[in-house]
């Protein structure tokens, strides 16, 4: 019987019946559910790596043992991992070697927009594009075909439509696939100049024994509903056109996006009068197209900024669009917010109370830049926090030393963020770093990390001790601190903060969603004591609002963690 | 039959998920074709929170845009207004009547807005709102809303009860099953 799965659980189940044995990722929105999904197989080894370059790393050592193997992330991941990825092309594989890679189109929980396809194209090595939740399953199997016949790592291209939507899919038992043997072939596996140089050429007439194939892949596939209009697409966009444009027109569908047919390409061209590519984000397919002559239109229409839907492509092509009856008055905005109970709050209300500039990094805590709190200064990528205070530091010395933090969450400071505290250390920036460790990696979902003490499959592991972490590397001040207990968190920051030294608070406390973190009963307002001052309501909680003049707090929502108990000087908050 | 569209909105944390899986693995038992999107990351950390769950003979697009959902579930008065306008005309809203303050409103920058349920009956919507939350309390917790909204659905579609019943036993951890059911029923029994 068919199964309702999200294409990330889909795409799971394709790599555990081609006998994938062996998995390694950084979670990612919205890749993360891919992993999380196949560690549920016994026969698959599968792991939470630091970060993308370990995770690509390592499954190329297990193909190079012989082992199907795979590595998930989101697009941002893959420039991490680029640097496996560019030179595992060159030595490609002995177990066939899968790379998902998650667009996030529209940007739901990503801080860019980029088109991973460009990654395909500059490591020459082959993408594959699904578009629902069964060609999840077909093409994560169909890519370890590929990567063993072609000899290269595959890298599979979704975006959070496909990874995240559900539709039915066909499950079928796992074929099991012995290890290939691993023979010692340094001509092959060595890159140095002399091999690498060899390599390339190999890579080269890679390249077009792939696009000979590609000419008459099943996956790129010609729907002829005797139209004269042709529309060439691939992924989430195909599914978009269909629902705008139903049999109108003719498609040809791309299920492998690197390299792209040019034959194939031209015959559907020359069958049509007007050709339309229709493509989420940059214009790849349709530079294909003109760089072949072909006569067509895309960007010019679509442009190559967010998500494209079966409304634009309708209205665009059709001139049809749909009758709306808008609600009659404008609405208050509702952006996402730390949650009730959130640790991370009173860093957050510490750091703005005394104003001071944060280097902000990629987790829930980045929502320390949202109103009320409004408390961060810059986010760009996964570490860059410390890196970025310690050049900030460097180069405004005194005026801003004393006056500025980095802040990082647990499992994203030992992703990257370790490396740049180191170089906070070895070349002495005068920087005060503030680990924000919550137990878990919380914004993707409550994964483990190499902090938590606990693996992938949720057996016990080695927990990174970040306090002699931190030492070793040469920060002689380490400090833990409870962000539950305001006036500590406040002594740590000034304190540290005056000091002329780099310096390292470990501000612990479990994210409040976690299963085993016991809630305290919710807190009440009493409202005779309650002066309406209001000071309350600069936490940011969701909880706490304002009822007939008063501060009220969500018994549905409060966890009872205190904050404002301590924050109020009127004692109106309690148990 | 024409592809039909629902959607699930409401404040990230509030269930939705489940809500969309339990109507997601109705319809596929109903052997339609269906395609549920959900929203994982980011938004879910207390922001507007929307699912599409679409059903026919063929479902292409997994998304629903301005214009086009058939249904609204939501869990929440605000979000109800929010999304209204993706409504075809003649599409019907089920809501719950709770009410959560948004930030601007915490902050005091907007206020949370009056007179919701006759504004939406105003733009000619079918409604029907259900004080959800109460009945999950009286059902054992409040998180149930999201079941007992799905309960007063079940009412709406033409699907026999047992499809609902084996869908929540296929959705609901077997130790919430109970609680789940007593909600399920109590929506069943609304309005």
């Amino acid at each position: 019987m068919k199964k309702l799965m999200l294409g990330n659980e889909a795409f799971a189940r394709g790599l555990y019946e081609a006998g994938c044995r062996f998995a390694s990722s950084y979670p990612g929105t919205p890749s993360t559910e891919i992993t999380e999904t196949i560690a549920k197989y016994d026969e698959v080894y599968a792991e939470w790596a630091p970060n993308e370059k370990v995770a690509v790393e390592s499954a190329l050592g297990a193909s190079f043992a012989g082992a199907r193997a795979f590595a998930a992330m989101k697009h941002v991941g893959l420039n991490v991992a680029a640097d496996p990825l560019y030179t595992a092309s060159y030595t490609g594989v002995n177990g066939g070697l899968v790379i998902a890679v998650a667009d996030d189109p529209g940007m739901h929980s990503s801080q860019n927009e980029q088109d991973s396809r460009h990654h395909a194209i500059a490591s020459k090595v082959p993408m594959l594009e699904p578009s629902d939740s069964q060609e999840c399953k077909d093409f994560a199997m169909l890519g370890y075909e590929l990567s063993e016949e072609f000899d290269t790592p595959v890298l599979i291209r979704t975006a959070t439509r496909v990874a995240h939507s559900q539709s039915a899919v066909e499950q079928l038992p796992r074929q099991e696939k012995e290890l290939k043997p691993y023979v010692k072939t340094p001509q092959k596996y060595v890159m140095v100049p002399a091999n690498a140089k060899n390599r390339h050429v190999v890579v080269e007439e890679r390249t077009r024994k792939l696009i000979a194939y590609a000419e008459t892949a099943p996956i790129n596939k010609v729907e002829d509903n005797g139209s004269e209009i042709g529309v060439i697409t691939c992924g989430a966009a195909y599914q978009y056109a269909k629902d705008a444009l139903g049999n109108k027109v003719n498609y040809l569908k791309l299920g492998m996006t690197n390299p792209l047919p040019c034959k194939l390409f031209l015959d559907f061209a020359a069958k049509c009068k007007t050709v339309y590519i229709i493509e989420e984000l940059d214009g790849i397919l349709e530079a294909h197209a003109k760089a072949l002559g072909i006569a067509c239109k895309g960007k010019e229409i679509f442009g190559n900024i967010g998500e494209l839907n079966q409304v634009i492509i309708a209205e665009k092509l059709l001139g049809q669009t749909p009758e709306v009856t808008a609600y009659p008055e404008q609405l208050p905005i509702r952006p996402p917010v730390m949650c009730a109970g959130c640790p991370h709050r009173g860093v957050f209300y510490t750091l703005a109370k005394h104003k001071i500039t944060v280097s902000g990094d990629i987790g829930c805590y980045t929502l320390g830049a949202a109103k009320p709190l409004e408390s961060i200064d810059w986010t760009i990528c996964m570490g860059s926090s410390v890196s970025c205070l310690h050049g900030f530091n460097k180069v405004l010395g005194e005026q801003s030393q004393n006056k500025t933090v980095a802040v990082i969450g647990d499992s994203t400071f030992m992703h990257t963020g370790l490396n740049s505290l180191v170089n906070v250390a070895y070349n002495a920036s005068n920087s005060t770093v503030i680990i924000l460790d919550n137990s878990i990696t919380g914004m993707t979902g409550h994964q483990q990390n190499p902090t938590t003490g606990k693996n992938l499959k949720g057996d016990p592991a080695a927990a990174v001790d970040l306090v002699a972490l931190c030492h070793a590397i040469g920060i002689k001040r380490v400090r833990v601190a409870d962000p539950y207990k305001l006036s500590e968190m406040e002594q740590a920051i000034t304190e540290e903060l005056a000091v002329n030294e780099p310096s390292v608070i470990i501000s612990r406390r479990p994210c409040a969603l976690l299963k085993y973190v016991k809630h305290n009963p919710p807190l009440h307002v009493d409202t005779e004591k309650c002066k309406s001052c209001k000071m309350c309501l600069k936490l940011g909680c969701p909880a706490i609002s304002m009822k007939d003049g008063k501060a009220c707090i969500d018994h549905t929502q409060c966890v009872g963690c205190g904050i404002c108990e301590e924050l109020c000087k009127f004692g109106a908050i309690g148990k | 039959m024409e592809t039909k569209s629902v959607m699930i909105v409401g404040v990230g944390g509030q269930g939705s998920l489940l809500a969309s899986r339990i109507l997601g693995n109705v319809l596929l038992q109903q052997g339609f074709a269906v395609k549920v999107s959900e929203v994982h990351g980011m938004s879910q950390r207390g922001g507007s929170v929307v699912t599409y769950v679409k059903y026919g003979d063929a479902v292409y697009s997994p998304t629903v845009e301005k214009g086009e959902a058939d249904v609204i579930i939501s869990f929440e008065l605000l979000e109800a207004a929010r999304w209204a306008g993706y409504l075809k005309k003649g599409g019907k809203i089920v809501t719950s009547t709770q009410t959560l303050d948004p930030m601007p409103v915490i902050t005091g920058a907007a206020t949370y807005p009056t007179g919701i349920i006759e504004n939406l009956k105003g733009m000619g919507i079918d409604v029907t709102a259900v004080d959800a939350l109460s009945l999950a309390e009286q059902a054992g917790s409040a998180k149930a809303s999201n079941v007992v909204l799905m309960g007063v659905v079940s009412k709406k579609m033409d699907f026999d009860e047992a499809i609902w019943q084996e869908a929540l036993n296929q959705c609901v951890p077997e130790k919430f099953i109970d609680m789940n059911r007593k909600a399920f029923a109590l929506g069943r029994a609304a309005e």
